[in-house]
């Protein structure tokens, strides 16, 4: 238990200030970056909860996919960082202040929960399962409406991407499958009659 | 020292402020928003996941799962978006994009 606490307050601590990094970093690629660090240190703690695949898959999706797709755009894309930079400053005394108001709701709710003592009655082991069969056993049986809604919009979300970024560049030969259909043999095959002896 | 709910619940609320906190002070960097807006997500997960820890139901952990799709969906939609609108515009500041205003 006392492992648990130490290890709690390590990623905590190094999630609270890559987040704080994340968000005041003067160059975006720090600002990915330290978001990778952040999700690290999410996935740490996912593990500290029990919740094991959950945390292999914010590695796995988030760390592997998402902070990689961030990287690849702010690479990509040549734009003056220091100008969007400003009225960080001008700007801090009102984010400073809502940042405080929502902290206080938060903070309301989150000590006025009422919790009860024992904690932690263990969601992995349901019935000597680990946590991903455990987690794969209702999600293929009592959620399995929500699984495929999940798929439809990683496959929207997919199609969208591709219809958004792509270009059609002009002196590209494609493949024109109607056309290809449309042929007949009057206007593809012509018959000749060839004299013997005489070649065409 | 127990490291129980209240913990995981103040420090998902740190979280979010930090995120709320970001979009307000990069109002002007919309990648940054983008990020932010991940780092709100994520502390909605820590508070989905805790939640599952206590209460011994897998529920919590399910909701997380989806809302790490619709993060996943999320960002690449808006990066994309991000993308082709610099490529017409050649940049990406916020405050340019006004053209729908009436």
């Amino acid at each position: 238990m006392q492992a648990e606490a130490v290890f709690f307050w390590i990623f905590s601590a190094v999630l609270v200030a890559s987040a704080l990094a994340v968000i005041s970093a003067r160059n975006p690629v720090h600002s990915v970056l330290f978001l990778i660090l952040a999700f690290v240190s999410a996935a740490g703690l996912f593990l500290l909860m029990g919740a094991e695949f959950l945390g292999m898959i914010l590695v796995v999706v988030y760390v592997g996919a998402v902070a990689v797709l961030f990287l690849f755009v702010v690479l990509l894309l040549d734009v003056d960082f220091a100008e969007l930079k400003q009225g960080f400053v001008r700007y801090l005394p009102i984010g400073a202040l809502i940042a405080l108001f929502v902290a206080g709701e938060l903070g309301y709710v989150a000590f006025g929960w009422n919790v009860s003592p024992e904690p932690a009655a263990a969601a992995s082991p349901v019935g000597g399962l680990s946590n991903t069969a455990a987690l794969g056993r209702v999600l293929y049986t009592h959620y399995f409406y929500f699984f495929q809604a999940a798929g439809m919009i990683l496959l929207t979300a997919m199609v969208g991407a591709i219809v958004l970024t792509l270009r059609h560049k002009p002196g590209v030969k494609r493949q024109n499958v109607a056309a290809q259909v449309a042929r007949t043999p009057a206007s593809s095959v012509e018959l000749r009659k060839v004299a013997s002896r005489a070649g065409l | 020292m127990v490291i129980g709910l209240t913990h995981y619940l103040t420090l998902a609320a740190i979280l979010f402020t930090i995120g709320v906190a970001g979009i307000i002070l990069n109002h002007k960097n919309i990648i940054v928003i983008l990020m932010s807006v991940e780092l709100i997500l994520l502390a909605v997960n820590i508070n989905l996941v805790a939640f599952s820890t206590q209460s011994g139901d897998l529920t919590g952990q399910v909701f997380a799962l989806l809302i790490l799709t619709v993060a996943a969906a999320e960002a690449a939609i808006g990066l994309a978006v991000l993308v082709a609108y610099y490529r017409n515009r050649g940049s990406i500041a916020v405050d340019d994009i006004n053209a729908l205003k009436g």
